[in-house]
């Protein structure tokens, strides 16, 4: 297949228009050693059909969408609303660049602009931007950004962080001045108090906390960003699954400081683990050191009101070196699906999604602990997801209910090489009461 | 005719209207689950609007945003060409689709094959020895080849202290060269636009960890001396980092790894025509030579017997800088566009970009300025210079644009060419459209010395007419609250 446009007598008019014979003089400021001899060794071009079969194969060469999956783990299966896919497929949003040109991008940064208004409402700050790559780096950035403003040597994370995003914030902070001290998790499965407020000084710049942890615990952020302000440090909270927010107090209101996270939940498939959303809002006082792109509110010469990227002196395309952040295209698309997600159920619409997740999951571990040789292995109160602790190793398990077409969870031995036997599952609200009983009586078949 | 306005959704909200029902809760209720943890009662200021006033809502938002599908889109250094339908269709395949990233490598051996394959597409296109998929933008890519570059160093000894840039530079670089640690030192651009030897000679020093070199540079200029600027850094030790963004101008014609470089990204929502989607997502792989290929993040993905395996046991790696693998599916649309396209198709994009823009630069160059005279590949970059003593600026002509159905150009760097406006054409556009871009140019060169107002108060078409960014910015209103409305 070839995309271009030029019929030959283009081509003609437009070489001679130039001044040239053929296109390989408009080459000639490429030295001749640095010119290709031989074709590209690329598989020869395929057409539309020919393209269909060859994904069709490798798309069959997967089977993960076959099974009844209870893997959560920072990527969640949701409920998508028609219209969703529907408005997302529009050339007018799939196909435009960033809106550096307001007057041509208005609904693109009306849509940022909404999203923004929707993060706050759901986090309880003020300040939020336009999306980041994912949860991972979101909460990356929040580190770094609470390193710029404070400066100080240490950084304070709770263990229970999503392992992944632990590893995206070493692998930010390994060339700047400030090291990552673990904050231990109790045997609640919440982040240790008692740990915390031994290993505060005032040689922090933030700590940082999952809610719900990714033991899938609710943790006391009213409490931890207390202690974060006794000493002068910034308390950021990390979501993974902000389906929880539909119906948990906002951290902000609990005093958070910084929140960030991963949108996947609203309105994006598991895809593999991306394209994602990540998301980041914070207190407005800490608006200087914020990153990421912002939509802000104005007027056109008539007085009529319009939108357009604003504070963009924090940005690299201005302040070089100096910015808050090297982020330049993020994932604009990724928040329009979540605006029209969000925008489609509405108020009562989350917090029912929050109700169904939340009743499910409990109904799942109220069957699961009645079994033998299953515990949950943290007793503090959780939102979709939970931890299992086997008298059996849990590979075992696994393999049973896979060979009887379910995904039992995480296997959490391999990250956390303390919780023998113990797996992470989730249960959303796609999971129908057939499916957990079905789960539960398979878990009872296995354990006798 | 003069566009409604589309109310902010929060301002058509009505208590107890509903876009979406969930099905029945199927289990047992049981209260109280949530004791002594704070919940809320409901989201303020959240919305309620119907199924059809979201669809009305964003349909007609869409209808104020210019998009590829509806026009020319000269943005230079954007790389704004056509996405193919076809490869949106292979991405929505539910396989693809609905596979959780932490699912056993057996049960997603069709993901793994895609990514491998992408490596290996991609080491064959630039030469490279080996490539990460996993930076999830341009910047993000840069950041990791720096971060490779600086662990590299590290190991032999000593990490280094400055990153050199050249002036002409995209103002990514020197932000992720700072995320990095380093400090970054300016090197001047010749009058020919191209990187200035004897000012990198002075410069380079054992302090030096990296060249990061754009080529062809964000003037459209091939760096011809490529070969001895990499044997420059390399003689005292450094790295040279080629940031990839103008790619759509060799692709089978040059590779970069006969350049000598040590680090190329590229970005796919550029040059393998994965949509911008409004700013994102797009996805930034990153190929490096040997010396630096243990240093690449984890997973990396390795075949071993006919099946695909996620390897994360890399002592020496970066780590990781997201989550999982990537925006796979951004992925998969690039290994699609360049499957579709093979040897031939992949030499006509430049070839098509470079004689695209060549062809506007030689109908503009009468009318608009042009600093540099050096010959450009697949953009070129004007200036409002013959213009300005009318007091016309480069901002005047891209809204006048906006009348003429054209999506303006590139005007925030290169910062050494003052009132830029940088044409990318692309291979996609046809003669005609090209022309349509031309003629209007013409106009607006004319309209510049004869009725420079129209120019200063454009656009005129527009949904909005010229918005007041600095009012903006000095009175920020970042989010829509009830408060806000009383103002």
């Amino acid at each position: 297949m070839s995309y271009i446009s030029l019929s030959k007598k283009d081509r003609k008019e437009m070489l001679a228009k130039i001044g040239v014979s053929s296109v390989d003089d408009l080459f000639r400021s490429i030295p001749e050693n640095l010119t290709m001899k031989d074709a590209l060794e690329v598989p020869h071009a395929m057409t539309e059909p020919e393209l269909n079969q060859h994904f069709m194969a490798l798309a069959q060469r997967n089977s993960y969408h076959t099974f009844l999956s209870f893997l959560g783990a920072g990527a969640y299966s949701h409920m998508i609303p028609a219209v969703v896919d529907y408005l997302s497929s529009r050339g007018e949003f799939i196909s435009p660049y960033t809106p550096y040109q307001p007057e041509v991008s208005q609904g693109t940064l009306q849509i940022i602009y909404e999203f923004q208004t929707l993060i706050c409402q759901l986090t309880g700050v003020d300040i939020a931007n336009a999306s980041l790559y994912d949860g991972a780096s979101g909460a990356a950035e929040a580190v770094l950004m609470a390193h710029r403003i404070k400066a100080k040597p240490k950084v304070l994370v709770a263990k229970t962080l999503h392992p992944q995003y632990r590893e995206a914030i070493e692998t930010y902070s390994k060339n700047l001045e400030f090291s990552v001290v673990d904050i231990a998790y109790s045997q609640t499965g919440e982040t240790d108090l008692e740990d915390l407020k031994k290993k505060l000084d005032e040689e922090i710049s933030a700590i940082v906390v999952q809610s719900p942890n990714f033991f899938g615990v609710i943790e006391k952020i009213r409490e931890i960003s207390g202690l974060a302000h006794d000493h002068q440090t910034l308390s950021i909270v990390v979501i993974t699954e902000p389906v929880s927010l539909g119906i948990l107090e906002s951290p902000g209101e609990l005093s958070a400081d910084i929140i960030t996270g991963e949108g996947q939940s609203f309105g994006l498939p598991l895809s593999f683990g991306g394209p994602f959303l990540g998301f980041m809002a914070c207190k407005r006082e800490l608006i200087r050191q914020f990153p990421g792109r912002i939509a802000g509110e104005t007027r056109d010469v008539d007085g009529k009101r319009g939108f357009v990227l604003t504070l963009s002196t924090r940005e690299q395309h201005i302040r070089r070196e100096r910015a808050t952040s090297n982020i330049c295209t993020n994932q604009a698309w990724c928040a329009l699906r979540a605006t029209i997600f969000l925008e489609t159920l509405g108020k009562k619409g989350l917090k029912e999604l929050a109700w169904q997740n939340l009743q499910k999951a409990h109904y799942t571990v109220d069957r699961i602990t009645k079994l033998k040789g299953v515990r949950r292995k943290f007793d503090g109160a959780f939102f979709n997801e939970f931890v299992l602790e086997f008298e059996k190793p849990w590979e075992d398990i696994n393999k049973f209910l896979k060979d009887k077409g379910i995904i039992g969870g995480f296997p959490l031995e391999k990250v956390f090489p303390e919780l023998v036997n113990c797996a992470l599952l989730c249960v959303t609200e796609l999971h129908k009461r057939e499916d957990i009983d079905k789960l539960v009586m398979l878990l009872k078949e296995d354990s006798r | 005719m003069t566009a409604l306005r589309e109310p902010l959704i929060f301002e058509v909200s009505g208590e107890g209207k509903r876009g979406f029902l969930l099905p029945k809760l199927d289990v047992p209720v049981k209260e109280d689950v949530l004791k002594n943890i704070p919940l809320r009662e409901e989201i303020r200021g959240f919305p309620e609007v119907s199924e059809v006033e979201v669809v009305r809502h964003f349909t007609r938002l869409s209808q104020t945003n210019y998009c590829i599908d509806l026009g020319f889109y000269p943005l230079g250094s954007c790389t704004m060409k056509y996405n193919p339908k076809i490869n949106e269709k292979i991405a929505l395949t539910k396989e693809l689709l609905l596979s959780h990233p932490y699912s056993s490598e057996e049960l997603v051996q069709g993901n793994l094959e895609i990514l491998k394959n992408t490596e290996e597409l991609l080491k064959n296109i630039t030469g490279m020895d080996a490539f990460t998929l996993q930076p999830s933008a341009g910047a993000q890519g840069e950041l990791v080849g720096m971060m490779l570059i600086r662990s590299c160093l590290e190991e032999r000894g000593d990490p280094r202290k400055i990153v050199l840039i050249p002036d002409s530079a995209h103002g990514t670089n020197p932000s992720s060269a700072h995320i990095c640690g380093y400090r970054v030192q300016e090197i001047k651009s010749n009058e020919r636009g191209t990187v200035d030897l004897a000012d990198l000679e002075k410069n380079m020093s054992e302090d030096v960890a990296a060249l990061m070199v754009t080529n062809p540079n964000t003037l459209g200029v091939f760096e011809s001396d490529i070969k001895k600027i990499s044997a420059i850094v390399h003689a005292k030790g450094g790295f040279v980092y080629m940031d990839g963004a103008n790619m759509n101008a060799l692709i089978g014609k040059s590779k970069p790894g006969d350049m000598d470089v040590d680090v190329i990204h590229l970005n796919l929502h550029k040059t393998f025509s994965t949509p911008h989607g409004g700013g994102g997502p797009g996805a930034g792989p990153v190929g490096v030579e040997k010396e630096l290929e243990p240093f690449l993040p984890v997973p990396i993905i390795q075949k071993v017997k006919g099946h695909y395996r996620l390897v994360i046991d890399r002592p020496k790696s970066i780590g990781r800088v997201r989550s999982f693998y990537g925006n796979f599916l951004v992925i998969v649309k690039a290994l699609a566009y360049i499957l579709s396209l093979g040897p031939e198709g992949l030499r006509e994009i430049s070839e098509t970009a470079v004689l695209n823009s060549n062809y506007i630069r030689k109908s503009l160059e009468v009318e608009f300025h042009l600093k540099y005279k050096s010959p450009t590949l697949h953009e070129c970059v004007f200036s409002d210079k013959h213009q300005r003593s009318y007091g016309v600026q480069n901002i005047d002509i891209a809204k006048r644009l906006i009348d003429y159905g054209v999506h303006p150009p590139t005007m925030s760097f290169p910062l050494i060419v003052p009132g830029a406006l940088m044409v990318e054409p692309t291979e996609t556009e046809s003669k005609r459209d090209l022309d349509t871009f031309i003629d209007a140019m013409k106009q607006i060169a004319r309209e510049a010395k004869e009725n420079p107002d129209i120019l200063k108060s454009a656009p005129h078409n527009a949904y909005v007419k010229r918005l007041d960014e600095t009012a903006a910015a000095r009175n920020p209103i970042l989010r829509w609250s009830r408060e806000n409305r009383k103002e």
